[in-house]
């Protein structure tokens, strides 16, 4: 993508197909319990069953470990521990390229790098005869020290090694001065906790060897990072890797590495010579796989009396793995969503000895939104000016640090049509000015922002004389609508009903893409389905004899010079196919390349007891050509809801003295409930950008987090006064800042009560 | 594989009987709790005894105007119960607060009293729990705190008893019935059935081992308007941060009489009679409701996460009772 696409078949949108709330295509398989996940496939014979056996210090050695009683079991056929296990790769590089194709051996050696790595593994013949059988196995630990906390270890944080346009640090201008000449000063710090993914659908997988092949069925948004994983980690070939996930219960980021549950299986059904079949527990996901790092952030705003901003700067902490280098980029959106002339962001990394943090839904802009919007909004209220009105002044022309022009960026247009819609302008400016009965009721709002991303990917199409267009390629569904979405494109290209298009993807045998992640979806696969279809339908009208500019594709016909002939005829019996593939290019480069929105939230506050509910949520967002409003709302409502639960509710828990999360199940792991999530509306403006991708699109996914916990937060603040910057915002938080209000004296109660 | 006999007993009789000549039995009703628990071996039983078929599942006034509840009443039904709705709203309530429209279809009257509690460390089989081991040591005491005790704890245990319906049943006065392998009958008050930790946290309570609960008696409604108030990190879904059942009788031109027991603070649900004397005639206002809540919380002790819980009681209290007083129609 050198330049800016120009109109196509998408744009005239024929068929209708394109931007139209139409059904899942996967929707009736999903609720009748006919998509197959990861666990549920049954094939290559015979399967056995594994259980990981979890280390339960996260610092030190295996010094001794006893299978014997575990071997004895019923239907136990293999104990694996480092004793035993096959020879495997060291893990890495650290510096790799794809860092989610890393080798990642399991059972390699007798250390214990974090809490819950797996020790041992067992196979039997059921489930439940391999997880007996795992408590029995006794396990001696020599424990060493570890380091788990970030606050108290900020003295060791390092700058981490950061990538071409997406450095560690950012500074333009002289930030300290220019800070400290300002009239009005925030400098405040902000925390926020580990979070989990928590994904619906655990992580699990079946591995079976065929003809010196190793077919792994497992829950993977990145397909071809998993098999050149495997690959890697055994030492064979990755044309000896074969990775499936056709239908996945979500992903949030927590599915982009492969997990010990993928290496174990493929290793214990090349010994065992049959398929084996590895559930992670609801609990074993807290540990075993990876979470949100938690992060310390202090943000500065200096501005003038009437509230431009001079100096702004951004800096945040967060963990990594003792092993790892990955660091929460909490201060990227701060580069880029406000104007000012002197600018400092900061990555530093604290390596930990807790289990490994990678990203999660919106890495970066999902905590670092939390901190950064509050600071605005206590900005607003020092200025004495509507939270809106301080963003409008801020506006940058161009891109503040890259000196670049924005692709598009619609973010005061999306504050402004969500203030009509939630009737912003009912917001009292003045916070604890609101009270029914015994709540007090508040208002906030917030911006929404995160970095739009194109990745290489390839897709291969083909038509048969039966008039349908097979679609093929290594890309996944994570729940986000991908088979549904493509099909549209897919049908809309070519001009034939959805129903004529059969989408292939999930499979590493198919032309690779870069998988679900980053919001990069969409776009990525997009684009390469999209080059596909160009090509064919070029090859159409080569073969129908009329340049293809003169050519329409419509109800499975083409036409063109005065003649028409249906696609299913011209393509034969030996059919027309095409390989189609997108490549970034410069555009990234020219243009600063961000979606955009606003939320705005109302909540109560019980002047009694603290406790914070959300009463209703508008989210607008801008992010170019919406392909599916319904997918596109679902992502966005579903993504703001995880922002009520950064908010509100989620928080592992660490406990310095075993180094592990304490609270690692759903029952004291809190995420929203139905009953937390009240009336969340979320649109979209028209936009396209034609700079972004061929598609015209950006990124959906990610979008909806940034900035929602903000806005509940801002809400809190405006409802009782209470203004809590260590996430979440539980109970004793607001009360701790809320006078006893003696209900007992309030309204409504006889006034002999009250003396 | 940890394996285990499973028997279906057709009277009440026959599974009071089965329990007694089987050293590691357990009662299995709506499973809700036990399950989780085997799943991970806290909980191992080698006989499981199906309670399921043995009806107990009936609501029935008893002669002095109160209600009988059969053991085996599942918590939806309870709570839907027009009697229960009618004139034990607390306890309606309470149960309705609690867990999740699918568990409490499928949990019991008597299973609900003997749920186990939520600590985190109990439920981790790696970390020393003395409840779970006695003997091993309290994580919580020095770790993650936030849903614990705060009254009549121990150093072996700062646990709390989970249950919302519990709590009602104490502020009731309601009695557990029970029956044992010989066809002894036994009525124990519910203010005698919990126990606090103090050295032996693993017993909870004061059934015997060849006990089987039959039925929850609750005496005649009392007068006056009833309301329980449950505080919670989430909307649905979570157990009490501390809840607070109250009691008061308004329904004259002066209040007669008040009751206040609290849930989440303790090993048992907490009340205290005593301090309840005080509040009968024109004497319920804001001074002596404070002052029962000074008594409710004598002795009380935070353990760091848990800090806010101590004034926490106190608001909520107070809105508990507010909130009884403001939807007394006669003072308005």
């Amino acid at each position: 993508m050198n330049d800016a696409a120009p109109h196509d078949a998408l744009d005239d949108n024929r068929q209708g197909l394109i931007g139209t709330p139409v059904d899942r295509v996967d929707g009736r398989l999903k609720v009748m319990g006919q998509a197959t996940y990861a666990h549920e496939v049954q094939e290559g014979g015979p399967t056995a069953y594994g259980f990981i056996v979890e280390a339960t210090i996260a610092k030190g050695t295996v010094s001794q470990i006893d299978v014997t009683d575990a071997e004895r079991c019923e239907g136990v056929y293999l104990v694996m521990t480092h004793h035993n296990a096959p020879k495997q790769a060291p893990w890495g590089p650290l510096l790799a390229k794809d860092r989610f194709a890393r080798s990642a051996p399991q059972l390699a050696n007798n250390r214990v790098d974090h809490y819950g790595q797996a020790v041992a593994f067992v196979v039997a013949g059921s489930f439940e005869q391999a997880r007996s059988a795992a408590r029995l196995i006794k396990i001696r630990y020599a424990e060493s020290a570890g380091r788990f906390e970030l606050a108290p270890n900020l003295d060791r944080a390092v700058i981490p090694a950061g990538r071409p346009g997406r450095e560690a640090d950012s500074r333009v201008g002289n930030f300290e001065p220019a800070f400290a000449s300002s009239t009005l000063q925030i400098d405040a710090r902000f925390t926020t906790p580990v979070q989990m993914h928590a994904q619906m659908e655990p992580h699990a997988t079946l591995a079976y060897w065929k003809d010196g092949q190793v077919i792994v069925h497992c829950s993977s948004q990145l397909l071809m990072s998993a098999k050149n994983a495997v690959a890697n980690t055994l030492r064979i070939a990755p044309e000896r890797v074969r990775v499936v996930s056709r239908f996945i219960g979500g992903g949030f980021g927590g599915k982009l590495p492969i997990y010990g549950d993928v290496i174990l299986s493929a290793m214990a059904a090349r010994i065992l010579k049959c398929p084996v079949k590895t559930a992670l527990t609801r609990q074993q996901m807290f540990h075993f796989t990876t979470h949100r790092s938690d992060t310390i952030q202090r943000v500065r705003l200096g501005a003038n009396a009437d509230g431009r901003l001079n100096a702004i700067a951004h800096e945040t902490w967060s963990h990594s793995a003792s092993f790892d280098n990955f660091y929460e980029s909490a201060g990227m959106q701060t580069r880029t969503l406000y104007a000012a002339a002197h600018r400092l962001t900061t990555h530093r990394s604290v390596s930990l000895d807790l289990p490994v943090s990678d990203s999660t839904r919106a890495p970066g802009e999902a905590v670092g939104m939390l901190a950064l919007e509050q600071a605005m909004d206590e900005l607003a209220e020092q200025v004495g000016i509507d939270p809106i009105e301080l963003r409008v002044r801020n506006e940058p022309l161009q891109d503040p640090e890259r000196n670049i022009p924005f692709s598009s960026r619609q973010l005061i247009a999306c504050m402004q049509d969500g203030a009509t819609r939630f009737g912003w302008s009912r917001r009292n400016a003045k916070h604890s000015a609101v009270k029914e009965g015994n709540l007090w009721v508040g208002m906030g709002m917030a911006a929404a922002t995160r970095g739009n991303l194109l990745q290489p990917s390839k897709c291969a199409v083909q038509f048969d004389d039966q008039g349908v267009l097979t679609v093929r390629m290594a890309m996944t569904d994570i729940g986000t609508g991908s088979y549904t979405i493509f099909t549209q494109v897919a049908a809309e290209m070519m001009g034939v009903p959805m129903a004529q298009v059969r989408m292939e993807m999930g499979d590493t045998d198919f032309p690779p893409t870069p998988g679900s992640g980053g919001s990069f979806g969409a776009a990525s696969a997009g684009s390469g389905l999209f080059d596909a279809c160009t090509q064919l339908r070029t090859k159409f009208a080569r073969k129908f004899g009329v340049n293809a500019k003169d050519v329409t594709f419509a109800g499975g016909r083409i036409s063109g010079a005065g003649r028409s002939e249906t696609l299913a005829s011209l393509a034969g019996s030996r059919g027309l196919d095409a390989v189609g593939e997108i490549k970034p290019g410069a555009m990234v480069k020219k243009f600063s390349q961000q979606s955009y929105g606003a939320h705005f939230a109302e909540v109560t506050v019980d002047g009694d007891t603290g406790e914070i509910r959300l009463r209703r949520m508008i989210g607008v967002f801008a992010a170019g050509r919406i392909l599916n409003l319904k997918t596109a709302t679902s992502q966005a409502v579903g993504a703001m809801i995880w922002g009520v639960g950064a908010a509100l509710h989620e928080h592992a828990v660490i406990d310095p003295r075993y180094g592990y999360f304490v609270n690692h199940d759903l029952a004291e792991y809190h995420v929203p409930t139905h009953a937390d999530i009240p009336a969340i509306e979320a649109y979209f403006l028209p936009e396209f950008d034609d700079k972004t991708n061929p598609l015209k699109i950006k990124g959906v996914g990610e979008l909806g987090i940034c900035g929602a916990g903000a806005a509940i937060a801002n809400a809190v603040y405006n409802a009782c006064g209470v203004r809590t910057r260590d996430f979440p915002l539980t109970l004793d938080k607001v009360i701790a800042g809320l006078k006893l209000q003696n209900t007992l004296s309030t309204a409504g109660v006889p006034p002999h009560f009250k003396s | 594989m940890k394996s285990f006999s499973f028997e279906q007993p057709a009277t009440v009789q026959a599974a009071a009987a089965s329990l007694a000549t089987h050293a590691d039995a357990k009662f299995i009703a709506g499973g809700t709790n036990l399950l989780d628990l085997m799943k991970l071996e806290i909980e191992a039983p080698t006989h499981l005894i199906d309670i399921n078929r043995l009806g107990l599942d009936q609501i029935e006034t008893t002669d002095d105007g109160g209600v009988r509840i059969g053991a085996m009443v599942r918590n939806s039904d309870l709570a839907a119960h027009s009697r229960i709705r009618i004139d034990y709203a607390v306890l309606s309530r309470a149960l309705l607060s609690g867990a999740s429209g699918q568990l409490r279809n499928k949990a019991t009257t008597g299973g609900n009293l003997l749920q186990r509690t939520r600590c985190y460390y109990f439920y981790d089989t790696a970390r020393p729990c003395n409840k779970r081991v006695a003997g091993s040591g309290c994580s919580a005491v020095a770790g993650f705190n936030r849903m614990h005790a705060i009254l009549g704890a121990s150093d072996q245990c700062i646990a709390v008893h989970p249950s919302d319906m519990a709590v009602a049943m104490r502020l009731l006065d309601a009695e557990v019935e029970t029956i044992n392998g010989s066809g002894v009958r036994r009525v124990i008050p519910i203010a005698e059935f919990h126990r606090l930790p103090a050295t032996t946290p693993h017993l909870e309570t004061n059934l015997r081992r060849d006990e089987m609960i039959t039925g929850v008696k609750l005496p005649a409604p009392l007068p006056g308007r009833q309301t329980y108030r449950k505080v919670r990190d989430r909307a649905s879904y979570a157990f009490a941060l501390i809840s607070v059942a109250a009691v008061i009788d308004a329904s004259g031109e002066r209040a007669q009489s008040a009751r206040i027991a609290l849930g989440g603070v303790a090993h048992k649900p907490w009340r205290v009679e005593s301090a309840e004397l005080g509040l009968s005639g024109a004497t319920i206002n804001v001074k002596s409701i404070d002052a029962v809540t000074d008594q409710l919380l004598a002795g009380a002790r935070a353990y760091s996460d848990n800090d806010f819980k101590l004034a926490l009681v106190r608001r909520t209290v107070h809105a508990a009772v507010a909130e009884i007083l403001k939807n007394s129609p006669q003072w308005k």
